[in-house]
């Protein structure tokens, strides 16, 4: 896999950002980046505050403080609507699907084509989601039916088809193969590669090491609210990373005794 | 998935395989298998008393004052499905009537010809609009504390249902408001408040035209973004089905002749000499028909071609998804609420039109009846499930079967008792058919 250049501007910069939730620091003084086609990996066991960080990136939750730059840019993202203005897409782990309706009203959910009448266009709207599942996922048939009778793979096919049609640049990704067998999740590292080499950048959130290690470029580490650090996926080994999780410790720091007693 | 599992043990030449492909022929072709069931139900209703009541049932009169009774109720239920749809309930709309009624009953007999003087064409209409927008007052106001400060609807409109049915005691203290206005009287039907035979045939034939205008619009949609079409026959016999209906009841509605008496009346005044055979002047479409069929293609219209209609199915389907698409489901609700009270005001003038006065307990239990409507047509109280049609003829199924106890002498204790068995029982077998329909 070729390495994203990491030289020029960062396409998000989330710098010392912090929430806290009655006195209990979620999140604290985190600061990450991603770039161009890169994919960075974003790990930590549960409660550590990924999805939290991840939520004030895509408007879900507020920030209590810190600074989110586009392409060098300040900008002030307060609802999922803000994030979507400036390219941030998001997948989420529940994948946030209407169950009652069909493939095409979810994909363009909130974003509704409309005639000049100012009515609905199901009609267009068909026909953009049929072009894009095409190319995400050329076997997808079924546009009318309501997504609750779709297996998970074809759901997660869904979610992602509605993330990227509007020419997302920013694709967050909480836990995208959580729920799927073998095959499907082979289907959605082969999208995220995909995606990666038209030069989106993907924020990876997941527990699977084995995922994050397939996938990642960077992988920032995060325990207990603070971020341990951020580390080149080729300059580290999977057990560093794991050190890394658990007890919180750098590569340069953690012992080699450490590192045994992990598999202990 | 659509995959049907082919069993090699059992050979696909039983009846239910027969039936397994008719329904999902209809599947395919996008109609909805459930309302076809709904139509069979109803037909069969109709039948069974047509029988039990030694032919008086499927009789011009009968079905003509069963349009009628039908559209007080219907009115409601299409906008109670999207209250139901939005994971929401409005337990107050029978209150509402009382107290929207009672307003619009005392402003157009006490207060407006006070004002505008006695006969003035206008107050009808300023009567009407006050209601209605008292009624979108009412759903906008229980609708923002449902949504803002997060009281569950069925707290706030239990609340509202003993509210508004006070203020309908309060509006005039408890007395009987009459007459309306002679104009507004218009809109409860009777014996004035119809067509005539030209206007209902008119009114047919246009509804007929529209029909074959969307099928043929819709055709050439398809073409044109080159999705698949449903077999031209079946096309054309969906148009033919949808025009015989149409103008099927409006046949029927011009068989019903104006009564005897009342035609006695109508030919002193016109001049006309009493004929030997008597004077037949059919009644046509009655107004509250009219009104409810405006009221369905109105409210058809928000639920599937409008925004505002996707978000309240989206909102129902999944709330937390509603929310991270960006869709401001506060202010939905509060929209849904408002429609709601606003087809309340609608229904309550057709109400006091048609009693010719206003009382106190105008509208008591109607709300439990336009719940029953909507869920025998299909809505799940669990949100995000439901249609308009469905709870118009869930709420004809329920007059039919109300009005033809009545015909064939069922006492009113007994005709409670059928119609919460069959509430239970249409609800019971919806749940079973979804369950199968999930696992297929």
């Amino acid at each position: 896999m070729t390495m994203p250049d990491t030289s020029g501007v960062p396409l998000v910069e989330m710098r010392d950002m912090s929430v806290s939730f009655g006195g209990v620091h979620a999140v604290k003084d985190v600061t990450i980046d991603l770039y161009p086609g890169e994919i960075l990996g974003l790990v930590g066991g549960n409660g550590a505050g990924k999805s939290t960080l991840i939520k004030t990136l895509s408007g879900a939750q507020k920030a209590d403080s810190g600074e989110i730059f586009i392409d060098g840019e300040p900008v002030t993202i307060t609802s999922p609507r803000d994030a979507k203005t400036y390219g941030v897409e998001t997948i989420y782990q529940t994948l946030a699907l209407a169950e009652n309706i069909d493939a095409p009203g979810n994909m363009f959910l909130g974003r509704e084509m409309t005639t000049r009448w100012g009515t609905l266009d199901d009609s267009s709207m068909e026909t953009a989601a049929r072009t894009v599942m095409g190319r995400l996922n050329p076997q997808f048939q079924n546009f009318k039916v309501p997504v609750a009778s779709l297996s998970g793979g074809q759901r997660q096919s869904v979610a992602i088809a509605k993330a990227v049609q509007f020419n997302a640049r920013i694709l967050i990704m909480d836990e995208p193969t959580a729920a799927l067998g073998p095959a499907e999740t082979e289907q959605v590292r082969q999208l995220m590669r995909q995606l990666k080499a038209e030069g989106l950048g993907i924020i990876l959130i997941s527990h699977d090491i084995h995922d994050v290690f397939d996938l990642a470029d960077r992988i920032s580490v995060m325990l207990q609210g603070k971020l341990v650090g951020t580390v080149n996926k080729s300059d580290v080994t999977m057990d560093e990373v794991l050190a890394m999780i658990i007890i919180g410790k750098l590569p340069e720091e953690v012992t080699t005794k450490e590192l045994e007693q992990l598999h202990g | 998935m659509s995959v049907v599992e082919a069993s090699p043990t059992q050979p696909d030449v039983l009846e239910p395989g027969s039936r397994r492909s008719l329904g999902s022929f209809l599947r395919d072709n996008e109609i909805d298998t459930r309302m076809v069931g709904m139509i069979g139900v109803l037909l069969a209703i109709w039948v069974v008393f047509h029988l039990l009541s030694g032919g008086t049932f499927i009789t011009p009169r009968n079905l003509w004052n069963l349009s009628v009774q039908t559209s007080a109720i219907a009115i409601m239920a299409t906008g109670m499905v999207l209250v139901i749809v939005s994971r929401n309930i409005d337990l107050s709309v029978g209150s509402m009537v009382g107290t929207v009624g009672m307003v619009m009953a005392v402003l157009q007999a006490e207060r407006l010809p006070a004002l505008m003087g006695i006969g003035n064409p206008w107050i009808w209409i300023v009567s009407l609009v006050v209601g209605v927008i008292l009624g979108a007052l009412i759903g906008a106001f229980q609708g923002s504390i449902v949504a803002y400060v997060g009281v569950p609807s069925f707290v706030v409109t239990l609340g509202g249902l003993l509210v508004w049915r006070g203020f309908a005691w309060l509006t005039a203290s408890g007395r009987t408001i009459a007459p309306m206005d002679a104009t507004f009287q218009l809109l409860g039907g009777g014996s004035k408040g119809s067509l005539g035979e030209v206007g209902s045939w008119i009114v047919g034939g246009v509804a007929c035209a529209g029909i074959v205008a969307l099928m043929v619009n819709g055709r050439r949609k398809r073409r044109k973004f080159g999705f698949r079409l449903r077999p031209m026959w079946l096309d054309v016999a969906l148009g033919v089905f949808g025009c015989v209906v149409v103008l099927g009841a409006v046949w029927v509605m011009n068989s019903y002749y104006l009564p005897e008496n009342l035609a006695r009346i109508y030919a002193e005044e016109q001049g006309i000499p009493w004929p030997d055979g008597g004077l037949q002047i059919p009644l046509g479409i009655p107004y509250p028909v009219l009104i409810l069929v405006a009221v369905t293609l109105a409210m058809g219209f928000i639920a599937n071609r409008l925004r505002f209609g996707r978000y309240i199915f989206s909102i129902g389907g999944n709330p937390e998804a509603a929310v991270l698409a960006g869709i401001k489901t506060k202010r939905t609700i509060v929209k849904t609420f408002m429609t709601m009270g606003i087809l309340v005001a609608i229904s309550a003038a057709v109400s006091i039109a048609r009693l010719n006065a206003a009382v106190s307990g105008l509208g008591t239990l109607q709300e439990l009846y336009v719940i029953a409507a909507a869920v025998i047509g299909g809505a799940a109280l669990s949100g995000g499930i439901g249609t308009i049609p469905g709870a118009i003829l869930g709420a004809l199924v329920m007059q039919s079967l109300q009005s033809g106890m009545v015909l064939i002498g069922v006492g009113a204790p007994l005709q409670d008792v059928a119609l919460g068995v069959v509430l239970v029982l249409a609800v019971a077998i919806d749940t079973i058919y979804r369950r199968r329909a999930a696992t297929r």
